[in-house]
């Protein structure tokens, strides 16, 4: 490698990524100076990008819907690697030891396992179901004991690996557990799975601690498919919102933030907010949940009070609010806001904005401190 | 393409009347965000099936529009007709048609 001697001296902590969907670039930046420090481009189609970091902080995984897989230095300001794994792909994961790179696949339908250092191919795991069938692999997280659980969108499935043994991926598959798994997330413990469904009610818990338990269904009678407003975005639930014992998922198919108790597992409220919700994601310390919206309503943002449970805040940072992320703190939060060409950071304690950066039709903030918590 | 246009004319009666452009400009959007979020940016395809002309060809007019304001029942297609008319759903529909750029 070579030596950058006037290359400033930089640490990485504060350093995060904003997602440019349709340039197909990302921009690194700042978190204490707000400022963009660099762009890089030619990342291919980024409309559904997720990012992971390594556990150095120095590397940021750029996961593209068209099967990219990008490797970004954050200190030299550089594509590291690019590679084009599949056809068409919805996420990524990094394993607990940070040597492997894990991504989800709709076609074709699987996960594509690869070394987080060359992004050479480790494992290839199809998701077959019903005599060679492939579906679409959607909610893929790292978990514990070098493990990584995924959701089988068309199967209805939810399979750990356990990559321990690279060489020998051990494959767990727990079926029937629920109609068109859409989306899935893991409680920073690493404890629990929880599948979201689409085609019917309830969410489906795992719990890694006692897998030979199999699936939970919790919720199961919550909003039944046919009382269901049309969802025009896919919710997520990948930015897990687990706040005191609550854990804050989206309603599918309702304008409402359910918060369910993690020791019963029973509907603790249902909180109305103004549209479907589609990120739901707690400030670090737990003490604010922050909702943002599918169309017609992605022009707003939603801040739920944890200590009561009710809506604290309505915010319209503009147009077309697509996602949201804390500094490792929580005493600020980056706003992309797609049609407005900008980022916004607000003030999570005053609610007022703060700062705002340029961005190309921005659609995700991913900041380094992700890399030290399993889930992200 | 005459003949296409022409057995449009005669399943939907000529009724159809093209969208204004400002109209046409919020439907291009609409369909690179909205649908985007499903079919995929560049519409080859992501939750939902890819929507390049080769996919629907053999695809009527009539039930594409119909899937588009409707949605599909038992699946994650949603109904747009709150946000739509079947002008818009067909010139959506042609434009799909075409291939892209
Ligand atoms: C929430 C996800 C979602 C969104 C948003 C969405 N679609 Fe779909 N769409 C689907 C799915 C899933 C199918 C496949 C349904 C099935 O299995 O029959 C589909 C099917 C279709 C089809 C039929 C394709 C065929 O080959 O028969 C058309 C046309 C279509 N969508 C157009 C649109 C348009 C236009 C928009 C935006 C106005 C849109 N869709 C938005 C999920 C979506």
């Amino acid at each position: 490698m070579a030596f950058n001697v006037q290359a400033e001296l930089r640490a990485t902590g504060d350093l995060g990524l904003i997602i440019e969907r349709e340039a197909g670039s990302a921009l690194i930046i700042d978190t204490t100076e707000h400022k963009q420090l660099a762009r890089i481009d030619k990342l291919g189609d980024l409309s559904h990008a997720s990012v992971v970091f390594s556990r150095d902080q120095r590397f940021a995984y750029i996961f593209g819907r068209d099967g990219g897989l990008s490797k970004i230095d954050l200190l030299q300001d550089k594509l590291d690697k690019r590679i084009v794994q599949a056809g068409n792909s919805i996420g990524g994961a990094i394993s607990q030891d940070g040597t492997l790179i894990a991504v989800s696949n709709y076609t074709p339908g699987g996960v594509k396992i690869f070394s987080a250092d060359t992004l050479e191919l480790v494992a290839d795991i199809p998701a077959d179901y019903d005599n060679g069938k492939l579906s679409k692999v959607v909610g893929l997280v790292d978990a514990p004991d070098q493990r990584f659980v995924f959701s089988l969108f068309d199967a209805g499935e939810i399979w750990t690996i356990d990559m321990s043994a690279p060489k020998k991926p051990k494959i767990e598959k727990f079926k029937n557990v629920g109609k068109f798994p859409y989306d899935g997330l893991i409680t920073s413990d690493g404890r629990f799975y929880i599948a979201g469904l689409f085609g019917e009610s309830g969410l489906a818990l795992l719990d890694l601690w006692e897998p030979e338990k199999g699936i939970k269904r919790i919720l199961p009678d919550y909003v039944k498919p046919d009382e269901q407003l049309p969802i025009y975005k896919m919710p997520h639930l990948e930015g897990w919102a687990v706040a005191d014992d609550y854990i804050f998922v989206p309603a599918i198919g309702k304008n409402e933030v359910l918060v369910i108790d993690k020791q019963s597992w029973k509907l603790v409220k249902a909180i109305p907010v103004a549209g479907q919700p589609v990120f739901v994601m707690a400030r670090p310390d737990g003490r604010q949940v922050w909702v943002n919206f599918a169309t017609p309503e992605n022009n707003k943002l939603q801040v739920i009070d944890v200590k009561t449970l009710n809506l604290q805040s309505t915010l319209t940072p503009g147009h077309a609010v697509l996602h949201m992320e804390f500094t490792p703190r929580g005493e600020n939060v980056w706003v992309a806001v797609r049609d407005d060409d900008q980022v916004l950071v607000y003030d999570t304690h005053t609610l007022k904005e703060i700062a705002h950066l340029p961005a190309q039709k921005p659609n995700g903030v991913f900041f380094t401190s992700r890399a030290n918590k399993i889930g992200f | 393409m005459k003949k296409t246009l022409l057995l449009l004319c005669i399943s939907l009666n000529c009724l159809a009347a093209e969208p204004t452009s400002v109209r046409q400009a919020e439907l291009r959007h609409l369909l690179k965000n909205d649908c985007g979020a499903c079919h995929g940016l560049t519409l080859k395809g992501g939750m939902g099936p890819a929507l390049l002309p080769d996919n629907l060809q053999g695809k009527p007019d009539e039930f594409l529009i119909n899937t588009i304001l409707q949605g599909r029942k038992g699946t994650a297609m949603p109904p747009w007709k709150a946000f739509m008319n079947t002008d818009d759903a067909l010139w959506l529909v042609r434009q799909l048609r075409k291939v892209p750029q």
